[in-house]
């Protein structure tokens, strides 16, 4: 418990915290392997879903942090730590990626020798898609986000002992170069894991598809933790609506943008009709499918955007809160509609199955307790940072 | 001053920004109600200060954008679905992805000018675009680095010695009356301004003219518009009735045209001779144009069975005993010159093409009226196929 010049108490999260995390993931790997044992097929391709949804909230954290210095945001360094303390679960994806490299022959199709034969496009794709080079790309990917993960994060917390402004501008160059790195990387991981499971389906914005995805859900996790987290005083007194009502706008713009480039990529392959582009929408048309597609519409875009556009909703932070943990599972939704259709296509005729659902337990227990632990480790607010001052002070 | 104006307000000066802050809050609490605060940057906190709520414009932004989006949407679907139904790219008539790009477009564009026009309209009291505050000291000191306060004399409580008062408490530096010009004019309306805009517009029009229709057309910039050529329709005085085109000298033919000499009669008495022999290359020819010119009539299979069966004049059957019977120039004959309600097709097809399709013609009568002994044939070759 000590007080700093800015007003900010360092309190400890209460061991419940801890204790729901560790449940959670203790009920979901004990699910997690039953309904591996009960279909191991199934089971592959909804681990693959939750570990993406992980992937989307850490890294997407990561990205935050980057924003923030190189945009040079002054109204979001109090909540810094929050998406740093998310990005501290960036080295678990090496342990979490291993399930999935044991079960690359159920999920891609590209790993199917005879199936490659069978068409010209496959085999020319083949020097891309392979499984030696494919998990090459997938871990250079994560070891990447660590590097970056662990020198800038590592910079910010010398920075509350040493107070050195110098630690910002390294960060601010080190961030500079993190955003075309993660814009190359989210890219391929998009096309890696979601676009190669259809091997011969192809979209060239659908990177940003993912990114628009894996942005908002980062940026809801920020709002709905740094929201809890104020609303039971563990954050600094000073930070106010106008700093909820920012965040409500970058969430809003999310929004819209993920409107913006599911449409693109919808109408432009509605418009060209070409046989080897439309069936991918069209397997999410068929059947059951289809109210899944129509529920993703509305509730992705429409409800968030209409209940985004007023001042009153960015800033009543209650309202705000169940938006951002609606966004979350919308988030998973989106992921579940881009993965669990190409499943079916294999044989498997489609119903939901309570092994769709456990595995997210895993990934949320995961965070919890990451982020407890982070929380006990370090400051929930950079008390070192030479914006902190002014961002506690911002004004609409 | 002079007693018979009207005033219109007091205004206050002051230094800072925080001095602005304190006096637009203590003028709130005093409860005066008519008053504004004009600083040369946006202040922080100034709503607040003022005790304003939120802006009420976002209404009319919502309302216009979403009346934009309803008019051209119905526009669309007016348009491309229920007055005048147009195909365009195979798509339904009703083409919303199509339309939801401009129906985007068409929202911003709506939203963003009501609100622009809109905000100008209630504040600047539209027509009249003058305020009593424009052209006096107080406007050019707060346009430069001081901050002022105005209190209207329209406010209920607004009493002139109780006003001046109570900006001086504030620790206004400098505190000045404000009357409305003598006789009310419409600024916009002056002569003056219409003469400019005037000015502006002719000036626009002019060099816009000048531009794409002078200036672009000096030499060497005339876009090759003049040359030393003879355009179609053009007059020329190297032939003495000044016509530029001449007509082709008598019994000219056109490249690769070769004249029919049947041309014309239904039933000639002579027809061309078949110069070609039915090959394997020469069957596929045949095919591929019969698939695509004759088959909408008269079937895939030649027997009159096709597609528009009902909707058209029927193509009769090519497997009737007439047929077979024509010789092959009948039948090229007939695709060229045309007979009853088939055209001619002389235009569309070759020559070739024309004999491989009486060729594979043959071909369909034959594998539609097969024999026995064609039977025997087709197993001998298969035969020996097999054994080679």
């Amino acid at each position: 418990m000590s007080k700093i010049e800015s007003g900010f108490v360092k309190k400890n999260l209460p061991d419940k915290i801890t204790k729901i995390g560790g449940v959670l993931l203790a009920a979901g790997l004990l699910l997690g392997i039953a309904g591996f044992l009960a279909d191991s097929y199934r089971a592959s391709f909804a681990y693959l879903v939750s570990f993406l949804f992980f992937l989307s909230i850490v890294v997407g954290s990561l990205f935050l942090v980057a924003l923030e210095y190189a945009a040079g945001a002054d109204w979001s360094t109090p909540f810094r730590r929050v998406s740093e303390f998310f990005a501290a679960a960036i080295p678990l994806l090496l342990l979490f990626v291993i399930p999935l490299f044991f079960n690359t022959t159920d999920l891609f199709k590209w790993t199917n020798e005879a199936y490659i034969k069978s068409s010209e496009m496959l085999q020319a794709k083949s020097a891309y898609l392979n499984t030696p080079f494919f998990m090459v790309r997938v871990g250079g990917i994560i070891l990447l986000w660590i590097l970056f993960y662990w020198v800038i994060t590592s910079n910010s917390r010398k920075q509350d002992i040493s107070k050195d402004q110098k630690l910002t501008k390294k960060n601010i160059t080190l961030s500079v170069i993190f955003i075309p790195l993660f814009a190359i990387t989210i890219t391929l991981v998009a096309v890696d894991w979601v676009m190669s499971l259809e091997s011969k389906w192809f979209s060239t914005i659908f990177g940003v598809y993912l990114f628009s995805g894996v942005t908002l859900a980062s940026l809801a996790a920020l709002t709905f933790t740094s929201i809890k987290l104020k609303e039971n005083g563990y954050l600094h007194s000073a930070i106010k609506e106008d700093h909820y009502y920012s965040m409500g706008t970058l969430l809003f713009a999310f929004t819209a943008f993920w409107g913006y480039i599911a449409f693109s990529q919808y109408m432009l392959i509605w418009y060209g009709n070409l046989p080897e582009e439309t069936f991918w929408f069209m397997q999410r048309w068929e059947g059951g499918w289809k109210y899944v597609s129509i529920l993703l519409i509305v509730t992705h875009f429409i409800v968030p955007f209409f209940a985004l556009l007023s001042y009153e909703a960015k800033t009543n932070i209650k309202r705000l809160k169940f938006i951002s943990i609606w966004i979350l599972s919308i988030h998973f939704l989106d992921l579940y509609w881009l993965i669990m259709p190409s499943m079916s296509k294999n044989g498997h005729a489609y119903s939901f199955s309570w092994i769709d659902f456990v595995y997210p337990l895993i990934f949320v227990g995961v965070l919890i307790i990451v982020f407890a632990k982070m929380a006990q480790k370090f400051n929930l607010i950079p008390i070192g940072d030479p914006k902190l001052e002014r961002g506690l002070n911002f004004h609409l | 001053m002079a007693s018979g104006k009207k005033l219109h307000s007091i205004t206050a000066l002051f230094k800072s920004p925080d001095e602005i802050i304190n006096a637009a809050k203590k003028t709130t609490s005093a409860g005066y109600k008519k008053f504004d605060v004009n600083t040369p940057y946006p202040v922080h906190g100034m709503d607040g200060a003022m005790g304003l709520g939120q802006s009420k414009i976002g209404f009319v932004t919502l309302f216009f954008g979403l009346t934009g989006a309803a008019f051209i949407f119905l526009f669309m679907w007016w348009s491309f679905a229920a007055s005048y139904n147009i195909v365009v790219g195979g798509k339904p008539f009703l083409a919303a992805p199509a339309f939801i790009p401009i129906t985007f477009e068409t929202t911003v564009l709506f939203a963003a000018i009501s609100t622009v026009v809109g905000m100008i309209a209630v504040y600047f009291k539209l027509p009249d675009n003058s305020h009593p505050l424009h052209d006096t000291e107080y406007m050019k000191a707060v346009s430069g680095d001081k901050f002022g306060l105005v209190i209207e004399a329209e406010d209920s409580q607004f009493d002139k010695v109780k006003v001046s008062e109570f900006l001086n408490g504030l620790g206004a530096y400098k505190i000045e009356e404000v009357y409305y010009p003598e006789k009310e004019e419409f600024r916009m309306f002056s002569p003056k301004f219409l003469l400019f805009l005037g000015i502006v517009v002719i000036a626009t029009c002019g060099t816009t003219y000048v531009t794409l229709n002078k200036a672009m057309y000096v030499t060497p910039f005339d876009w090759m518009d003049y040359q030393d050529k003879l355009v179609a329709q053009e007059k020329s005085n190297i032939w003495a009735n000044d016509e530029g085109m001449r007509p082709p000298v008598e019994g000219t033919v056109a490249r690769s045209d070769m004249p029919y000499p049947y041309m014309g009669q239904t039933t000639p008495t002579n027809v061309l001779v078949n110069p070609t022999f039915p090959n394997k290359e020469i069957l596929a020819l045949g095919k591929k144009k019969f698939l695509t010119f004759c088959s909408p009539c008269h079937g895939n299979l030649g027997d009159g069975n096709s597609r528009l069966n009902g909707q058209f004049p029927n193509g009769p059957t090519l497997h009737s005993d007439k047929i077979i019977n024509y010789s092959d120039g009948m039948i090229y004959h007939i695709m060229t010159n045309g007979q009853n309600a088939m055209p001619s097709y002389a235009r569309q097809v070759t020559r070739k093409e024309r004999w491989a399709i009486v060729d594979y013609i043959r071909v369909l009568q034959r594998a539609q009226n097969a024999k026995e002994s064609d039977l025997q044939a087709v197993n001998k070759e298969s035969v020996s196929n097999v054994q080679n």
